[in-house]
């Protein structure tokens, strides 16, 4: 296994030339960060390339890194009172739009899409991944036209991120309801939503209303620095690199 | 002369052959489809999204409500992937009753789309058959976990107890006599495993029985053969995985080509099609039921000859014993850890994808190095395939369309998660 991911990992050196970090190994799988503008002429090229062959796009998804690495409670060091009582309001589970942390302090692009493609020829597989360069109005390029399945994925990455797919012949919303607004699983989109459904029997048909839950989260995202990984995926990045 | 225009047609979601929520949008030039354009996300309820708010260990029950016909499968794949970012492996013991599980679950599937596509399709009596042997492997789940369908008995380094050594007996009620009770409950006397194999050794002849009622038939025949032909470059083109890809003639089965758990020790064939239609799906099928008999009955040998745990013994992944914590303050401190915060995964991304009776299921795990998942994306075969419909359907007549969908094995729970 490790002889093909090597083998892989050489051809797609050889082949694209990525920059530095461009190129990862990890959990034995390769990862592949393409930039956006060149998106188009390196799926052809993964999927019809000699020693590639990625004919099948298994999956495509969006992330939003908006709070990659936010914690909502401090583990590293306790104050005289002891450590925090886990009330930060950072993640989506925690707050409402009302009370919604500002989107401006993240650094770096926000938006990536990830392509993970599989070659049923070669058997192999191999993550792309794409930052989408404005964080305001995310596009990308489209690769309907280099696979087929991507259409559908496009369209919920569209639904659910608000990632624009250049060149995409149907970009209309695929899993939220008719006329739903905002795209929900951007991270600053509280997880109770905004509006809630109901019957009104007065008007005799369904009617939307400000949502009247609460944040009900309990749990904080915490992060904890465990050394026993630490000192393993090192070890196996400076073995793999 | 008058103008012949287009028909529109709203197929669903109020309809039986819809199979659950799928609201089909036709357009027809008199009978003949020309657009089916699918309308899907009625049963969307945010799953990944919720995962991502929880600890890593609450989200395995959300797996179950993916694909509400092959549970354990779903929560196969959250798991591993888990397991590959923690780089942890279950004992052995574990990875065998996870494979007779999954293989359990692949004929539960297997059953309910037989019956439910040859009952849209205009076979009765198959259904109510498969229904007879899929209450058998319920109480497989039933005795293993406590809940018929949403097991929730996978977990990261193992499973969540051993197997049984006795089977749940049925009560005397108002349905059931005590002669009856007594018969059902004959079969019941021994271990899990007896009754598994019981199964193991009666179920090929069910398989005969259901292969009677349909195989030569000429109506199931004159309904299925030559419709929804997909050539295998289409059908990679389109991101078919499964028995949707292997019918197509393509021999890709993760199970062979990309062994997980103990696969590679077990003896098995891929069944693949010829032609590419309903037909030959359905073949493909009939033919993974009787595959997986058989390794489910290979399972059940080795499970029987190796005792042995069934999880790691890591406390900061699983959690410690009920005695052990009623003595020992580390194993109550980790029991209060995993329960209130649940475990930290290290940071980074993995897929770990596994094959689900409809197909190629993936997890696409992001950590940031905290306790709950930071992307959390599920690669539903269903969705691919249903992506295809249009591409299937067309040229096809209204009542085709039916049999497309029966022989896409569509599911929403995991389509729209």
């Amino acid at each position: 296994m490790t002889e093909r991911l090597d083998n892989l990992a050489a051809r797609l050196q050889e082949r694209f030339k990525p920059g530095e970090g461009a190129l990862q190994r990890a959990f034995g799988e390769v990862t592949l960060e393409v930039a956006a503008p060149d998106l188009g002429a390196t799926a052809e090229a993964l999927r019809d390339g000699e020693g590639l062959k990625f004919e099948l796009l298994a999956d495509l998804c969006g992330v939003d890194y908006l709070e990659y690495g936010v914690a909502e409670w401090t583990t590293e060091e306790s104050t005289s009172e002891g450590f925090s009582r886990g009330v930060e309001k950072a993640t989506f589970g925690r707050f409402t739009f009302d009370d919604a942390p500002d989107a401006s302090r993240h650094q770096g692009p926000r938006f990536a899409v990830i392509y993970h493609l599989l070659s049923v020829s070669l058997n192999q597989r191999l993550r792309l991944r794409v930052y989408c360069p404005d964080d305001a109005f995310p596009v990308v390029p489209s690769v309907t036209e280099i696979w087929a399945s991507a259409n559908w994925y496009e369209r919920e990455a569209f639904d659910l991120y608000g990632i624009v797919f250049d060149g995409h012949p149907d970009l209309r919303r695929i899993l939220t309801d008719y006329g739903f607004v905002g795209h929900p699983f951007r991270k600053d989109f509280p997880l109770i939503g905004h509006v809630e459904m109901r019957y009104d029997p007065e008007q005799a048909r369904v009617v939307y209303q400000p949502v009247t839950i609460e944040p009900r989260v309990l749990v904080p995202k915490v992060i904890r620095e465990d050394h026993r990984y630490i000192r393993e995926s090192a070890g196996e990045k400076s073995a793999d690199a | 002369m008058p103008e012949i225009r287009n028909y529109t047609l709203n197929f669903g979601p109020q309809h039986p052959s819809a199979h659950g929520v799928l609201r089909l949008v036709l357009e027809l030039d008199g009978e003949v489809v020309q657009r089916a354009d699918p309308h899907i996300g009625l049963l969307h309820r945010g799953t990944e999204k919720l995962a991502e708010s929880k600890p890593y260990n609450q989200s395995i029950g959300y797996m179950d409500r993916l694909d509400y016909v092959s549970m354990m499968c779903n929560e196969h794949g959250y798991v591993l992937a888990m397991e590959k970012l923690l780089n942890i492996e279950a004992p052995l013991r574990a990875q065998y009753i996870r494979v007779m599980f999954d293989e359990i679950t692949r004929i539960l599937n297997h059953l309910l789309w037989l019956g439910a596509h040859a009952l849209d399709i205009g076979a009765m009596t198959v259904f109510l058959y498969a229904f007879r042997e899929r209450e058998d492997l319920m109480d497989c789940y039933e005795a293993v976990s406590g809940a018929r369908l949403h097991a929730t008995y996978y977990r990261p380094g193992g499973v969540a107890r051993d197997l049984p050594g006795t089977m749940p007996q049925y009560q005397p009620s108002r349905w059931k006599s005590q002669k009856e009770v007594d018969a059902l409950n004959a079969i019941r006397q021994g271990s899990l495993l007896d009754f598994i194999e019981a199964f193991t050794d009666r179920f090929p002849g069910c398989v005969d029985e259901y292969e009677t009622l349909l195989t030569n038939n000429r109506i199931w025949k004159q309904r299925t053969v030559g419709i929804g032909v997909v050539s295998p470059e289409r059908a990679m083109q389109m991101g078919f995985t499964g028995p949707m890809l292997r019918g197509s003639g393509v021999e890709w089965d993760l199970r062979r080509k990309q062994p997980y758990e103990v696969y590679d020790r077990l003896d098995f064939q891929i069944p693949i099609g010829v032609n590419g239609d309903c037909y030959d799906r359905y073949l493909v099928r009939i033919e993974e039921m009787r595959q997986s008999n058989r390794i489910i009955r290979q399972c059940v040998e080795w499970l029987r000859d190796n005792p042995g745990p069934v999880f790691i013994e890591d406390h900061k992944i699983t959690p410690p014993r009920r005695e052990e914590m009623k003595a020992d303050m580390e194993s109550l401190i980790h029991h209060f850890k995993l329960f209130t915060e649940g475990f930290c995964l290290p940071e980074g991304e993995a897929y770990a994808a596994v094959e689900h009776p409809k197909g190629e299921f993936g997890v696409y795990l992001v950590s940031d190095g905290a306790n709950k998942p930071y992307r959390l994306k599920v690669r539903a075969p269903g969705f691919a395939h249903l992506a295809g419909l249009n591409e299937m359907a067309v040229g096809h007549m209204l009542a085709d369309v039916v049999a497309i969908i029966g022989t896409q094995d569509i599911v929403f729970g995991e389509i729209d998660r």
